[in-house]
C-alpha cells in the first residue's frame, strides 16, 4: 500500500497465463494503475511478487504448475501486505473458495467491464473485500448446507452469516452493485463493505462443520 | 392353377376345369395359410372355394357359371356337378353372407399370404367344418384382441358362428345372471382359448411354466403350513380349511397372471385393476375403501330386509314402494340430473379449453413472435434470418408434430440448475447477450420448475430485447420451500404500471405461467434503473 500512497496509483501484478488476456486487462486497466510485473506460472509468479511486492495481485485460478492457491500459499504467510483478487472465467465452486480461504480478497469473472475492474482493483488495494456475483452465490451456497451450526465447539460468530449477511450477499448475487445494495436496504456503502469483508473473514476463518464438509465433499481442504 | 390365375384370359376356363381337375390339390395348400384348415385331411373339392370366392365378387361377368362351379366343388355335394343348377343361389348366397363377413374379421390376425386366400380359408372353416369338424373348429377358435369387452370369448364365438357379437354376449350375460356356470364356463373359455396370432393357451403355458409352478409353491407352500400351524395352535380349524382354496386360487391367479401375454396384461392393469382400487394414491383409495364399505353395509341392510320380510308377503310391499318412489324420482328428476351433470362438464371443458389457450398463446409468443421480431431486426442480415427461419421451422414443427412445446426448457434437462444452464446458453446464442448465472442450491425438476424457468426465459429475453444492455444476471436460489429467481439488468428500464395491458410478454408469459401453478412475479423497475423481475414458485416436493 505504500506504493498507493506514494504515487496514487496501485501497483498491479498480473499472473495469467493467456498472454492475450494479460494484454486484455493491461489495456483495460490503463493508466489508472502500474503494472509492476507478470507472470504465467506459479513457480514464477511466487517469485517475482516476493520481488516486486506489488499491492494487488490479479491471479487466475487456473494456472500451468499448481492453480491460484499455489502462489497464495507461496506468496501470503511471507507477505500478508499484498492483496489477491482473484480472477477467471467461469469456475467450479471448490477451487473460487479454495483461493478465498487461502487469502484472496475476492474473487471477479472475467466477464466484468474496465470500469468494474478497476473499482474492484482499488478496493482490494484498500483491504476490503470484492464479491462477485458468482461468489456470493457460492458462499451462500456453502454456508446454507445444513442450515443452523450444530456443535457447540463452534464458534458461531465464524460458522453462520448473520441475516443481514445474508441478505447482502442474496442482492449482490442478484447482480446489485454495493452502491445498489446500500440503496435497496437503506444502509450505508460502507456497512456493506464492512458485511462483505465479515463474511470473508468468515470464509477464512471457520472451521465450520459444513463449510469444511461442503469443501470436503469438493475435495477442497 | 396358379399360372392361369396370372393370366387374366384363362379365367373362363378355370371355372370349368376346376372341379374336375386332379391337378388343384397342391396348389390349394400353398395358397391357404391358415393350419387348422390345411391340416384338414379330406376336403377334395374345397380348393375351389379360394379362387371363386374373389372372383365371384371381383368379376361380375361370370357369376353364374362361378357359382354353379362353387358348389359342384363343395365338399358337401361331394364333387359332383349335379347340383349346380339347383343350389347355385342358395350356395351364392351363402357365401356372400357368410364367408364375406367372416373373412373381414378374419383379415387382421393373418400374417403372410394374399388377401383372398384368407377369404377363401374363412370361407371353408364357416362352411366346411358345420359338418364335419366341430372339434376342429372349436381349436381353432381365437380370441380378438380388438373386439372384445373381457375377454374376447365372445367375439370369437361370435365370429365362428357369424352372430353378431353383441347378441352373442348378450347371451352369455343372461346365462350368466341365470345360472353361475356360465361365468365359470366364459373363465375356462378364455384361459383355453389363444389369442389371435398365438398357437398356446394360457391354461397350457400355464401348465408348462415350471419357474412360475416353482415359484408359487416356493411362497404358497410355507405360508400354507404356517397358516395351519397358526390356526391349529388358536384353536380355530375353520380358518385353516379355508385356507386351502384361499392359497389354490391366489396361486392359481398368478400363474394366470404370468402367463396372459402383454395386451391382456395391460388389460388388466388399466381396466380391471381400477375396479377394486388398484390405483393406490392415499385419498382415492380412502375414498374407495369407504364406498366400499357404504355400499356393502347398505346393501346387507337392504338384503337382510328383504329376508326378513320374506315370511309374509305384506312385509314386501313396502320394499316395493320404496322401489316405485325412487324410480319415479328417477324418471321425473333424471333428465335434470343428467342436464346438471352435463352442464358441469361442459363448464370443466370450458376452463380447461380456455387454460389450454392461454398455454398456447404463451408458446407461440415466446416462439413464433420472438423468432419474428428477431427476423425483423436482422433484416439487413440474410444469414442470420435463415438462421433464425430454420430454428423456429424445426422447434415449430417438433411442437405441431411430436408435441414438445416450443420456447421451453427442453425437457432433457432434469434439475434446475442444468434447466438454468440450458436457459443460458439458449439466450446468449439467440440474442447475442451475456448471461450471468448464479445458482445456490439445486433441485429436480417438475411441471411447476418448468414452467418457472420458461418464465426466467421470457424474462431475460425480455431484458436481452428492450433494456439496451449487454448482460443481463440470473439468479436462482432453492429454498427448502420456495425456489426463488430473479433476472436482473442494468438497462433503461420502464415503469412496469405503464405497460399496456396486451403486451403479452410480462401479463401472460411471464406472471400468467407462474400464477397457473401457484408461484408470482414482481417486477421492479423505474426509467434509467433496469429493471429486476422477481419470480418465486412453491415446491411441491421438499428434498430434505
Amino acid at each position: 500500500m505504500s506504493g498507493s500512497a506514494t504515487t496514487g496509483r496501485p501497483r498491479i501484478f498480473l499472473v495469467e497465463d493467456h498472454a492475450v488476456f494479460r494484454a486484455g486487462v493491461k489495456a483495460e486497466l490503463g493508466d489508472a494503475v502500474e503494472v509492476v510485473g507478470e507472470a504465467d506460472e506459479a513457480a514464477a509468479a511466487v517469485e517475482l511478487i516476493g520481488e516486486r511486492l506489488p499491492d494487488v495481485v490479479l491471479l487466475d485460478v487456473h494456472l500451468p504448475g499448481g492453480g491460484g492457491h499455489a502462489v497464495l500459499r507461496g506468496v501470503h504467510p511471507n507477505h500478508p501486505e499484498v492483496q489477491f483478487l482473484a480472477l477467471s472465467v467461469s469456475d467450479a465452486p471448490e477451487d473460487v473458495i479454495e483461493v478465498i480461504r487461502a487469502g484472496a480478497r475476492g474473487y471477479i469473472t472475467k466477464t466484468i467491464s474496465g470500469p468494474e475492474l478497476l473499482q474492484a482493483v482499488y478496493r482490494v488495494a484498500a483491504g476490503d473485500a470484492v464479491f462477485s456475483p458468482r461468489l456470493a452465490g457460492f458462499v451462500l451456497d456453502a454456508f446454507a448446507q445444513g442450515g443452523a451450526a450444530p456443535a457447540a465447539a463452534l464458534d458461531p460468530e465464524l460458522d453462520q452469516l448473520s441475516p443481514r449477511e445474508r441478505e447482502v450477499l442474496r442482492l449482490i448475487a442478484r447482480g446489485y452493485t454495493y452502491k445498489e445494495v446500500a440503496r435497496d436496504l437503506s444502509i450505508s456503502a460502507k456497512t456493506v463493505e464492512s458485511h462483505v469483508s465479515s463474511v470473508l473473514r468468515k470464509l477464512q476463518l471457520s472451521t465450520r462443520h459444513e463449510l469444511t464438509r461442503w469443501a470436503t465433499d469438493r475435495r477442497l481442504v | 392353377m396358379s399360372l392361369i390365375a396370372a393370366t387374366p384370359g384363362a379365367r373362363d376356363h378355370r371355372y370349368i376345369a376346376e372341379p374336375t381337375d386332379p391337378g388343384r390339390r397342391p396348389v390349394t395348400d400353398r395358397e391357404r395359410p391358415t393350419p387348422p384348415s390345411s391340416d384338414a385331411p379330406a376336403d377334395p373339392a374345397d380348393p375351389a372355394g379360394p379362387t371363386a370366392s374373389t372372383d365371384a365378387v371381383t368379376d361380375p361377368a361370370a357369376p353364374s357359371e362361378g357359382n354353379g362351379l362353387v358348389i359342384a366343388g363343395n365338399g358337401s355335394d361331394g364333387g359332383s356337378g349335379s347340383g349346380v343348377n339347383g343350389h347355385g343361389y342358395r350356395y351364392r348366397y351363402e357365401y356372400e353372407y357368410g364367408g364375406g363377413r367372416r373373412s373381414r374379421r378374419r383379415d387382421r390376425g393373418h400374417d403372410g399370404g394374399p388377401p383372398w386366400s384368407r377369404h377363401a380359408a374363412a370361407w371353408h372353416d364357416g362352411r366346411h367344418e358345420h359338418h364335419h369338424h366341430v372339434g376342429r373348429r372349436l381349436r381353432s377358435l381365437r380370441r380378438d384382441p380388438d373386439n372384445r369387452v373381457l375377454g374376447g370369448v365372445c367375439g370369437a364365438v361370435s365370429r365362428a358362428t357369424g352372430v353378431d357379437a353383441t347378441w352373442v354376449r348378450i347371451g352369455f350375460v343372461l346365462l350368466a345372471i341365470a345360472s353361475g356356470v356360465m361365468v365359470l364356463i366364459y373363465a375356462m373359455a378364455w384361459l383355453l382359448m389363444p389369442m389371435e396370432g398365438e398357437t398356446t393357451n394360457i391354461y397350457s403355458r400355464a401348465v408348462a411354466d415350471k419357474r412360475g409352478i416353482r415359484l408359487v409353491a416356493a411362497i404358497l407352500i410355507p405360508l400354507l403350513i404356517l397358516v395351519q400351524l397358526i390356526t391349529s395352535t388358536l384353536h380355530v380349524p375353520f380358518v385353516g380349511f379355508l385356507g386351502w382354496p384361499t392359497f389354490i386360487a391366489i396361486g392359481v391367479v398368478i400363474l394366470i397372471w404370468r402367463n396372459a401375454n402383454e395386451t391382456e396384461k395391460a388389460f388388466i392393469d388399466t381396466d380391471v385393476v381400477p375396479l377394486f382400487g388398484g390405483d393406490t394414491h392415499g385419498q382415492g383409495r380412502r375414498m374407495l375403501i369407504a364406498r366400499v364399505i357404504v355400499g356393502a353395509v347398505i346393501g346387507a341392510c337392504g338384503i337382510a330386509l328383504l329376508v326378513m320380510g320374506h315370511t309374509t308377503f305384506a312385509a314386501l310391499r313396502p320394499v316395493g314402494g320404496a322401489a316405485l318412489v325412487v324410480a319415479a324420482a328417477v324418471v321425473i328428476f333424471g333428465p335434470w340430473w343428467l342436464s346438471l351433470v352435463r352442464d358441469l362438464l361442459a363448464e370443466r371443458q370450458a376452463r380447461a379449453l380456455a387454460e389450454e389457450r392461454a398455454q398456447m398463446a404463451s408458446h407461440v409468443h415466446d416462439s413464433v413472435l420472438q423468432t419474428l421480431a428477431l427476423i425483423q431486426r436482422s433484416a439487413d442480415d440474410p444469414h442470420n434470418v435463415v438462421r433464425l427461419a430454420r430454428a423456429q421451422e424445426r422447434e415449430l414443427r417438433a411442437w405441431l408434430f411430436e408435441g414438445r412445446p416450443p420456447g421451453a426448457i427442453s425437457e432433457d434437462a432434469t434439475m434446475l440448475a442444468e434447466g438454468v444452464g440450458l436457459l443460458q446458453r439458449q439466450v446468449e446464442a439467440d440474442h447475442g447477450i451475456a448471461v450471468q448465472v448464479v445458482m445456490v442450491g439445486d433441485c429436480e425438476l417438475d411441471e411447476a420448475l418448468r414452467a418457472l424457468l420458461d418464465a426466467a426465459r421470457e424474462a431475460t429475453v425480455n431484458a436481452a430485447k428492450w433494456s439496451g444492455e449487454d448482460q443481463v444476471s440470473v439468479y436462482a436460489e432453492v429454498e427448502p420451500d420456495t425456489v426463488m429467481l430473479y433476472v436482473r439488468d442494468r438497462g433503461r428500464g420502464f415503469d412496469p404500471d405503464a405497460v399496456p395491458d396486451d403486451r403479452q410478454g410480462i401479463a401472460q408469459s411471464i406472471r400468467g405461467r407462474m400464477v397457473r401453478f401457484g408461484g408470482s412475479a414482481v417486477v421492479r423497475s423505474a426509467p434509467g434503473e433496469g429493471a429486476e423481475v422477481q419470480l418465486s414458485m412453491p415446491r411441491r416436493e421438499r428434498v430434505k
